[in-house]
């Protein structure tokens, strides 16, 4: 299978911390790919690299281009879409606004965002701080699938999310896994086994394990090893 | 009551120009987090632009030589942030002490080469007649000068506002002030809506400068630094980033300077509203409006 995403040999300092320390994983083309990892491993790190949203070394290629150290509205201008992981919604900006900032295509999709969220289109003029947070991440997501974006970076989606809502994103994730391609930075092992097909275990800064998401958890002593005990709860 | 009202009508006109300062000063932090020490300069170089334009149009009448001179400084204003924000501000985008060092160098230059082409003495400003006289109200002589500025800071306030919740620039730029990372990582090339900040913001302070020309019915190099600091205190008073708290905070200052230096003493004005700033640190420290100071 071709990759869409090919990360080789990144790493990332923080300060005086080496927090990605040569990691190398390709994403291929269709369908949702893991990240995993216990906390602090880099995970979110390894997003907002692929972003341009901190300094990286090592190469980044993007449809068999190269995007490392590109401007982060470049990259995203190729057709890639960002979902962080505190859903950074516009507080101040109405749903509509926020909506509506994220617009780059002529033709936004919002029949597929109001079909996927028809909560949003009710509440276009609420503003986006004063949603619950499952409405917010709700919004995150629309921003990102307004565009037709050929890869979707999606940081911990279901974070703090009550379980009927994580369900609700689980399945939203999967109708968007068939649209386009996911890598999803999730904590969620249930989600994890639902909607991914390949995995990518970090550990302290370093990739330990690619393979097929569902071997994976298949195997609980290595999901233990590799996850922790919380994680895989 | 006529003192009274005299007192109100010319703070309110002072606070004009302050907000008109603090505008630009306001949203350049808010979108860009860099404290602007040359923004007084965008001032100066508008109000000189005006002066030097009718200076030069000594054969026309006085309305039209006066008007053509204002827009001159409004666009020389605007041109000259733009090229700053382009030429000196983009190169150390994220380098927040060199950008304080070339702003505070900036401004000090700005004064410097105004004075070594014009000198340090303060130059008269020829305005129409009627700025210069008065209208009676409630048998309060108000100059006429004052009901222009504070007219002129409500048509920028609006116009402003129009800006920011109408078009798609003032969507980013709101956005923007939240949380610029998130606004790139949309797609969004955030150092247009910087540079088109700088303008905007080097335009109200023209206006500013084309304002204080009227007030004061003359220009003189060091306007801008002294008008500075006061828009700075009305920025932090007001919050950070808020445009609405930055009109009402500018007003509460324009006031309150007044009323002290007419009540309390002779040059308490300054005095009090520094006090007023230590205040509302105390009480409200991310300022009026609740973006943090």
């Amino acid at each position: 299978m071709t990759a869409l995403l090919q990360v080789q040999d990144l790493h990332v300092y923080l300060g005086e911390s080496h927090i990605l320390q040569g990691i190398t994983f390709d994403v291929p083309e269709g369908g949702v790919t893991a990240l995993l990892g216990r906390n602090g491993v880099g995970k979110t790190t390894t997003l907002r690299a692929l972003m341009g949203l901190v300094p990286s070394r090592g190469t980044i290629g993007f449809d068999g281009a190269p995007i490392g150290g590109a401007p982060t509205h470049k990259i995203v201008r190729r057709g890639v879409g960002y979902v962080p992981e505190d859903r950074d919604v516009f507080a101040g900006l109405t749903v509509d606004e926020n909506l509506r900032l994220a617009e780059r295509d002529k033709e936004p999709q919002y029949e597929l965002v109001y079909d996927l969220f028809p909560e949003l289109e009710q509440r276009g003029k609420q503003l986006a701080g004063t949603l619950s947070g499952g409405q917010q991440q709700m919004v995150a997501i629309a921003r990102a699938l307004l565009n037709e974006n050929r890869v979707l970076l999606v940081d911990e989606p279901t974070k703090g999310l009550a379980p009927l809502l994580v369900t609700e994103v689980a399945r939203v994730l999967e109708r968007v896994s068939e649209l386009t391609t996911v890598l999803l930075v999730e904590q969620n092992l249930g989600v994890v086994q639902r909607v991914a097909r390949d995995a990518v275990v970090l550990d302290t800064g370093r990739v330990v394990h690619i393979g097929p998401a569902k071997e994976l958890l298949a195997d609980k002593p290595m999901v233990h090893r590799m996850l922790g005990v919380g994680a895989a709860a | 009551m006529s003192t009274f009202l005299l007192l109100t009508i010319t703070g309110l006109g002072l606070g004009a120009m302050y907000f008109l300062i603090a505008s630009g000063l306001s949203l350049i932090y808010g979108l860009m987090g860099i404290l602007n020490f040359a923004h007084g300069a965008f001032l100066t170089v508008g109000a000189y632009a005006m002066w030097f334009t009718e200076s030069k149009l000594g054969g026309v009448a006085v309305l039209p030589r006066f008007l053509l001179g204002a827009l001159v400084g409004l666009v020389v204003g605007g041109v000259f942030a733009a090229l700053v924000e382009l030429f000196l501000i983009r190169p150390l985008y994220r380098r927040h002490i060199e950008q304080v060092l070339v702003t505070v160098g900036l401004a000090l230059a700005t004064v410097a080469l105004v004075t070594a082409i014009w000198g340090n003495d303060a130059r008269s400003v020829p305005a129409p007649a009627w700025l210069g006289k008065t209208t009676t109200v409630a048998g309060a002589h108000i100059p006429n000068d004052r009901w222009i500025e504070i007219v002129t800071a409500g048509v920028v306030l609006f116009a402003l506002n129009l800006f920011l919740r109408r078009t798609r620039y003032g969507l980013i730029i709101r956005a923007g002030v939240e949380n610029r990372a998130m606004v790139t990582a949309l797609g969004i090339d955030v150092r247009r809506a910087f540079t088109l900040v700088f303008a905007l913001g080097g335009v109200a302070a023209a206006v500013a400068g084309v304002l204080s020309n009227v007030y004061f019915s003359t220009v003189d190099p060091q306007r801008g630094t002294s008008l500075l600091i006061f828009a700075f205190i009305v920025v932090v008073i007001g919050g950070l980033g808020s445009l609405r708290g930055t009109a009402g905070s500018a007003v509460v200052v324009g006031l309150v300077q007044q009323y002290a230096n007419y009540y309390a003493s002779s040059g308490l004005g300054d005095l009090s509203v520094v006090l007023l700033l230590g205040i509302v640190l105390l009480i409200r420290p991310r300022g009026l409006s609740g973006s943090f100071a």
